[in-house]
């Protein structure tokens, strides 16, 4: 049964009790340990590559971590970093961008009109069991060795994840809130705008996040195949000249990279479900 | 009276699998301006789905619903709906969610804000504006609903079980609420409820609807005058003579409903 009466819901600061201030402290001691136990962690891992390099195998193979970063400390000064970092970043910011785009816009409509999604759906299903990488060759093709080549990977990767995932959350709309709003006086557009997408928004997120590692992934491939600028192609190139240092310090880049632009979806996940129980 | 609402043969029949059922078995009713109908009966005898029918939600099989003159033909949006699950939307706030309606018809903000302080006042939640629906109780997201249905000034309420989550105390206060809002602001209200005694206490004319397939059985004008006091109302005799009276009707169709 729910408390009925108003003091049960949350709208006031309550007074913290000792229960709750233990509570409390218990968390934030548990968050520290978390922290320092990764930290330590980090920090073993490294010393143990260190020391293995030389001790154990070859640096050859494996470089080593005091080599990786005095590489990527040259890289930020000379600018050669930026350089490159930059030109993966926009083909992957303009091809995720296209890609959830198109995605959302058509993984809505199709969502609203179960007669085209019927239609269209054995087409869906074919192209979709396609490993999207498989399509660098053709759009290095169609497009050149430049931005657009690289841009189309990563758009083609992104736009399956987001307009599978936004499709589902229109299905799954509560057809409750549909009528409702209906009969309050909404017409299609306040329906769309007031119930569908904001009932949408966490599969469509839940698809924006998983996608945002692939748009890097499709980029960098794309990078690998054929360019003349951007992570993949320094990745590509340094194992083509065998130098392991560039190569772990271009993987590092892009482990940093993704790291981050995660770390931001998570916080733009927080605020936009704050809504969700 | 005028009529504001005239039923007639309206039949719902599902057509699945295994053939057709019947929900709900011509019924003819006819509900008058600023009346106060309620309607009851064992669940499953299609109550809701006739006050769904009349908010055009779901399709009339067969008959005919006419509103001020109008058929009712898809989703009618000259009446407010209180549905029996919990419609608040929960992506926004509780102001958010009460101007709802108005954001539709297109209001001007600033009038808009005032009618939201305006409602949230009347159904207590004015601490609670910027809350989320996650974030109250039942009782209180009934009252966002409530809120919400008034705000828009429909002339016609339609409410499906509105009070059956609720505590007995709260029920009784929102009750009179509305009981107020019905007499002040001249509505007509269809109101379909499992409990009898809330039935007869707020509404002028009792149905009784017989179990599956459902049909009207019984209609009982409540002779109790308005204003009524809804704590008091149950002493009086003549509660106690249409409970009798409605309990008769109901207790069979309730038993039958057992067996089923």
């Amino acid at each position: 049964m729910d408390a009925i009466d108003n003091s049960a819901a949350v709208a006031q600061e309550p007074k913290k009790s000792t229960a709750v201030a233990r509570f409390q402290a218990r968390e934030t001691r548990r968050k520290w340990l978390v922290a320092g136990c990764q930290i330590a962690f980090g920090l073993s891992f490294l010393a143990f590559w260190q020391y293995s390099s030389g001790h154990l195998i070859d640096p050859f193979f494996v470089s080593s971590p005091i080599a990786v970063f005095a590489k990527l400390w040259d890289w930020t000064i000379s600018g050669y970093l930026w350089y490159n970092l930059s030109m993966t970043l926009f083909a992957t910011g303009l091809g995720f961008a296209i890609g959830a785009g198109i995605g959302f816009v058509l993984g809505i409509l199709f969502g609203r009109y179960k007669f085209v999604a019927d239609v269209f759906d054995p087409y869906i299903t074919a192209i979709y069991s396609l490993p999207k990488i498989a399509l660098a060759p053709l759009f290095i093709m169609w497009f050149g060795i430049g931005l657009a080549s690289k841009v189309a990977v990563s758009a083609a990767v992104v736009f399956f994840l987001v307009f599978l995932n936004t499709f589902s959350g229109v299905r799954e709309v509560n057809p409750i809130y549909i009528h409702a709003t209906q009969i309050m006086g909404a017409n299609s557009w306040n329906v769309m705008r007031t119930v569908i997408i904001p009932s949408a928004t966490a599969w469509v997120i839940t698809g924006l996040k998983v996608s945002v590692p692939y748009a890097l992934v499709g980029t960098v491939i794309g990078e690998f195949m054929s360019a003349n600028r951007g992570i993949g192609f320094v990745i590509a190139q340094a194992s083509a000249l065998f130098d392991t240092t560039s190569v772990f310090t271009g993987l590092l880049v892009l482990a940093i990279v993704g790291s981050l632009i995660n770390a931001g979806l998570k916080l733009a996940e927080g605020w936009l479900l704050r809504w969700r129980p | 009276m005028d009529a504001v609402i005239d039923i007639r043969g309206v039949e719902k029949r599902y057509v699945g699998r295994k053939g057709e059922t019947v929900a709900l078995q011509k019924v003819d009713l006819t509900i008058d301006e600023g009346e106060f109908v309620a309607f009851v009966g064992p669940s499953g005898c299609g109550k809701s789905t006739l006050l769904n029918m009349i908010s055009g939600v779901i399709e009339i099989s067969s008959g005919t619903i006419v509103q001020e003159g109008q058929a009712i033909r898809g989703i009618n949006r000259r009446v407010g709906y209180l549905t029996q699950t919990d419609s608040v939307l929960p992506w926004r706030t509780v102001e958010d969610n009460v101007a709802l309606p108005l954001e539709y018809r297109g209001v001007p903000r600033a009038e808009r804000v005032a009618r939201v302080k305006r409602m949230l006042e009347l159904v207590s939640l004015e601490h609670f504006a910027h809350a989320f629906p996650k974030e109250l109780s039942g009782g209180m997201r009934k009252r966002v609903a409530l809120a919400q249905m008034l705000v828009y000034e429909p002339k016609t309420l339609l409410m499906d079980e509105p009070f059956g989550a609720l505590d007995a105390q709260l029920k009784l206060v929102m009750q009179a609420e509305l009981l107020k809002i019905w007499q002040s602001e001249k509505k007509t209200i269809v109101f379909v409820t499992h409990d009898l005694s809330e039935a007869i206490a707020v509404a002028s004319r009792v149905i009784v609807f017989s179990g599956r397939p459902g049909r009207i059985k019984h209609v009982e004008e409540i002779a109790i005058p308005y204003p009524r006091d809804v704590f008091k109302v149950r002493f009086l005799p003549e509660f106690e003579r249409a409970y009798e009276s409605l309990w008769q009707e109901l207790a069979p169709e309730i038993e039958r409903g057992e067996d089923l």
